[in-house]
């Protein structure tokens, strides 16, 4: 494990993570959780878990953020509260 | 309520990390799971089950109930999804859209419908025209992609992947399918009854290979009893035991991902998708 980028890593998936539940615009929303999806996908291969990480890429990046816009596209792009 | 649950998440969260501190630290080798269970795994796995990546055989051998139950969470989610959106019109709409394929002419019946052929296609009512360059594309790309999947759930044995993430990228190439053309034209090639029939059956292969063995004598989901069936030896019969099951799950995975976004992207109504 180098420390430098899972630290780098590390922070981004936080940054992320928040970024994803404060923004407004829910198809920015999904798309930020693909992005942690991949941040997290990353963290798994530094730690060696290659068979998560490959999930990891597949499910969370790939096809939930399909879902996700599409559900959007579906309903309504701005939250409520 | 948003306060309140800013609270629960920061007590919850605080526990949570209070808690971990109890874990043995990363990569402890006294740690109860490094002592007796992992030195099993990693020492045993190549001469009990003859498959070179641990994971695939400690997720679909020594752990494979768990993982059985994993697939029917999968299709429940599925069935669940179906449950919530889909809605079946009582009568069909009147006007129905035709688009002849060779010169692109679209036109409207008012009532009845054209009988099936080549030169004529059902389209939706707002239906656009697929951009030549993202068709061209995904046509070129889909079938490596459906290569690689198949390559991932046949490959897991040796290198990282297996069922879940071969089927989800099979399931991928047909959602990009969806995209790039419509929906429509996936569901002229994989029904909705196609979907959800497979979708059992791939639980059903698993389920059902475990419950081979039973009937041959051994425990569930020991794949060695399939040793007579397959005509292999015990050790061999358990390497193929897996692939068995991980085709199962492939199956289940792959349909489970195309029920769920055709019925999400077209509100439970077939028609008009993203």
């Amino acid at each position: 494990m180098i420390w430098p980028i899972d630290l780098a890593i590390l922070t981004l998936v936080v940054i992320v993570g928040i970024g994803a539940l404060m923004v407004k615009d829910l198809l920015g929303a999904a798309i930020l959780f693909g992005a942690y999806s991949f941040m997290m996908c990353l963290l798994w291969t530094v730690m060696g878990a290659v068979d998560v990480a490959f999930t990891e890429a597949s499910v969370g990046a790939g096809v939930s953020t399909v879902f996700f816009v599409g559900a959007v596209f579906r309903t309504s792009r701005r939250t409520k509260d | 309520m948003k306060i309140t649950g800013l609270i629960v998440t920061i007590l919850v969260g605080g526990l949570l990390i209070y808690a971990a501190a109890d874990f043995p630290a990363w990569s402890d080798p006294n740690s109860p799971a490094s002592t007796y269970l992992s030195p099993h795994f990693i020492e045993k796995t190549m001469e009990e089950t003859s498959v070179p990546n641990i994971v695939t055989a400690v997720l679909a051998d020594y752990r494979s109930f768990d993982t059985m139950f994993e697939t029917t969470v999968i299709f429940s989610a599925g069935v669940a999804v179906f449950i919530l959106l889909r809605t079946f019109r009582r009568k069909e709409p009147e006007a129905r859209h035709y688009r002849h394929v060779l010169t692109g002419v679209t036109m409207r019946i008012k009532e009845g419908k054209l009988p099936p052929s080549d030169d004529f296609e059902r389209i939706d009512t707002l239906w656009t025209p697929p951009d030549l360059i993202i068709k061209t594309v995904c046509r070129l790309l889909i079938p490596f992609i459906q290569i690689f999947g198949l390559y991932v759930i046949a490959h897991g044995h040796h290198s990282p992947g297996g069922g879940f993430q071969g089927g989800v990228i099979l399931g991928a190439s047909i959602i990009v399918l969806a995209i790039s053309h419509n929906l429509r034209t996936v569901v002229k090639r994989m029904s909705e009854k196609l979907d959800a029939v497979l979708c059992a059956v791939g639980v059903l292969i698993y389920a059902g290979t475990g419950a081979l063995c039973l009937l041959l004598g051994l425990n569930f989901m020991d794949y060695s009893a399939l040793a007579s069936v397959l005509f292999v030896d015990p050790i061999m019969a358990r390497s193929h035991g897996i692939l068995i099951v991980e085709i199962g799950v492939g199956i289940a995975v792959m349909c489970t991902m195309v029920w769920i976004y055709s019925n999400v992207s077209s509100r439970g109504r077939y028609e008009q998708g993203l």
